[in-house]
């Protein structure tokens, strides 16, 4: 399989990162090399393989469903580009 | 008085006991090494200060007898894992102002037991690479050159930063992250030692993420022993991180010097690579005669899907990746670029943060994951997993305590010479990242040079949770292939 411009646009859209319309063939060529390298697993047989979902066998631990941390809002929004109070501001989503 | 940045950890430490030299005398040692070796670009943040701060305390605490495992012993930290009010970047231009106002799990437990902070450490940006060259920080140069030449190499990836300083004897040790081969590759481009432990051993919280299902920190070390003195205090369960095991921690010291009579390791044909160097052979059927002149027995087995598992891996990590990193968003911490709209701002952000191999990774996991090719790619790749991992399993019910491998396809390579290809910078995992799609536990021991004089490591690939096996035959290799140090240029 590999991806035409318009999918590479699609892409980057979807992974949120803006692109430049003269980078689109470039980065065309540098999927395409990647799409073209695992193309290869299409020749294993995987019929009634499982797919992994954990690399160890181990059983989710789990916590009492309690409060054990918080009242830290300071750090919270400590490194955060814009603040007001412990609120973390953003362009206008809502007209 | 002897040179203090020439001794092994195990030596520091038996000599900070005996009070042969303090603490602050072996911190200031490394501070003077690390400022006089800023050519290698190893360290991105000098922590002088908290060095000889948190070196006075490790004195006074062993004065009082009260020192813990790595008292007074100076260390350098990848920037991957978060230091409290120490600069953490990951090498991305996206946190290149981040201060964490907490501290990782692994670090916390080597401030625990004594250790020093020297600095933070070089690396790829986000751990996504194998020459330490994708980092915003610049490359890191490698200590390492041809013999009779001085093209700058490089020292690996993307643990590069640890590599590189712990050869240039900079510091002690040093923390380090392995996805795909991150802390092996690099130690065997540099003549450490590095391994990359059985996921879940180590705790990941508090290291920036990059693909949870293969992402494991360990330890990069002048020699085995250091290794395992260093990782007695990285291991551990961790209630913060669901994935790490509640298992106890041996005292991995004491696997050094146990007798490896009886073993059995696994020589895996499908390693042998068409147009392999002769140098790595020959590298490779030594290590297996060292093994069995110490009373191991060698086996060939077979791990049909090796083949498979770097591709696999280009499509699982990178469909991590783009999930983990969809947390650059300007919002909450790091970069932001100011956009009309909030979308605006969010693409704008990540275009302006993320250098071109995340943009490349973090694009073809989007693509992964997508409506129509999840099931093509994703789910593909998570069967061939089980296979890859199914593998290693037969050959350990078959009674293989270890498998034997080259490190890395070729030596260190030039700063720049793999630049235009990402697949070809890719295959230098092609041995370890086996590894990681299984979750097994593998130790990089250098073991020779190459015959422009660089140094040519080999692998040791152990059972779930086996570390000691590993620390046991490693230092075998170590003690037959004797250790290498770097001629100073810089």
């Amino acid at each position: 399989m590999s991806v035409d411009a318009a999918t590479v646009r699609r892409i980057a859209h979807l992974a949120r990162i803006a692109v430049v319309e003269a980078e689109i063939p470039h980065l065309q060529g540098e999927l395409n090399a990647m799409l073209a390298f695992v193309e290869q697993l299409s020749e294993v047989n995987i019929e009634g393989v499982e797919p992994m979902t954990s690399v160890t066998p181990m059983e989710m631990k789990k916590r009492p469903d309690a409060v054990n941390d918080g009242e830290i809002a300071d750090d919270i929004v400590r490194n955060a580009p814009a603040t007001d109070d412990h609120f973390f501001l953003v362009p206008k989503v809502v007209e | 008085m002897t040179d203090l940045t020439s001794l092994t950890l195990a030596e520091d430490r038996d000599g900070l006991a005996k009070k042969s030299f303090t603490s602050l005398e072996l911190t200031n040692a490394h501070l003077d090494a690390i400022q006089a070796a800023r050519a290698l670009n190893a360290f991105v943040m000098e922590t002088p200060d908290q060095a000889r701060a948190m070196a006075r305390e490790a004195d006074a605490s062993i004065t009082k007898g009260q020192g813990g495992p790595l008292a007074g012993i100076p260390l350098g930290i990848k920037d991957l894992f978060a230091t409290r009010d120490v600069r953490t970047t990951a090498c991305s231009k996206i946190l290149a102002n981040f201060v964490p106002t907490y501290e990782s799990t692994i670090t916390s437990q080597l401030w625990r037991d004594g250790a020093v902070m020297l600095g933070k450490l070089n690396n790829d940006e986000f751990a996504m690479g194998s020459s330490n060259e994708t980092s915003c920080f610049g490359p890191v140069v490698n200590p390492w050159r041809r013999d009779g030449a001085n093209t700058t190499l490089v020292p690996g990836g993307s643990s590069g930063g640890s590599a590189s300083a712990v050869a240039a004897l900079l510091c002690m040790g040093a923390t380090a992250t392995d996805t795909g081969g991150s802390i092996r590759q690099p130690a065997a481009f540099t003549a450490t030692v590095g391994l990359k432990p059985t996921y879940g051993r180590c705790s990941r919280w508090g290291i920036a993420a990059f693909a949870s299902s293969l992402d494991q920190a360990g330890p990069i070390a002048r020699t085995v022993r250091d290794a395992a003195i260093l990782m007695r205090s990285m291991a551990g369960h961790d209630p913060k991180d669901t994935t790490s095991a509640d298992r106890d921690v041996p005292d991995y010291e004491a696997a050094i010097g146990k007798s490896v009579k009886g073993m059995r390791i696994g020589i895996p044909r499908e390693y042998r690579l068409d147009g392999m160097p002769a140098e790595i052979e020959k590298l490779w059927s030594e290590g297996g005669a060292w093994l069995k002149s110490a009373g191991a027995e060698l086996v060939e087995v077979s791990l049909p899907h090796t083949k498979y598992a770097l591709p696999a891996y280009y499509i699982v990590a990178p469909a991590e990746a783009s999930s983990n990193l969809a947390r650059y968003d300007g919002v909450r911490y790091g970069l932001r670029v100011p956009g009309r709209s909030i979308g605006e701002m969010y693409e704008n952000t990540r275009a302006e943060g993320f250098g071109d191999e995340v943009r490349r990774r973090v694009m073809i996991g989007t693509y992964v994951l997508s409506a129509g090719y999840y099931d093509a790619y994703y789910l593909r790749a998570q069967k061939v997993r089980t296979l890859i991992k199914r593998d290693f399993e037969d050959c350990f019910a078959k009674g293989v305590n270890a498998l034997l491998t080259p490190a890395t396809p070729s030596a260190a390579f030039g700063i720049g010479e793999k630049g235009g290809d990402p697949v070809e910078m890719y295959l230098n995992d092609i041995f370890t990242v086996t590894v990681n799609m299984a979750g097994l536990p593998g130790i990089a021991v250098p073991a020779g040079k190459d015959a422009q004089g660089l140094p040519l490591g080999l692998q040791l690939i152990g059972r779930p949770f086996d570390e000691e096996t590993l620390f046991s035959l490693a230092e075998v290799l170590e003690q037959a292939a004797g250790r290498f140090t770097p001629t100073r240029w810089w």
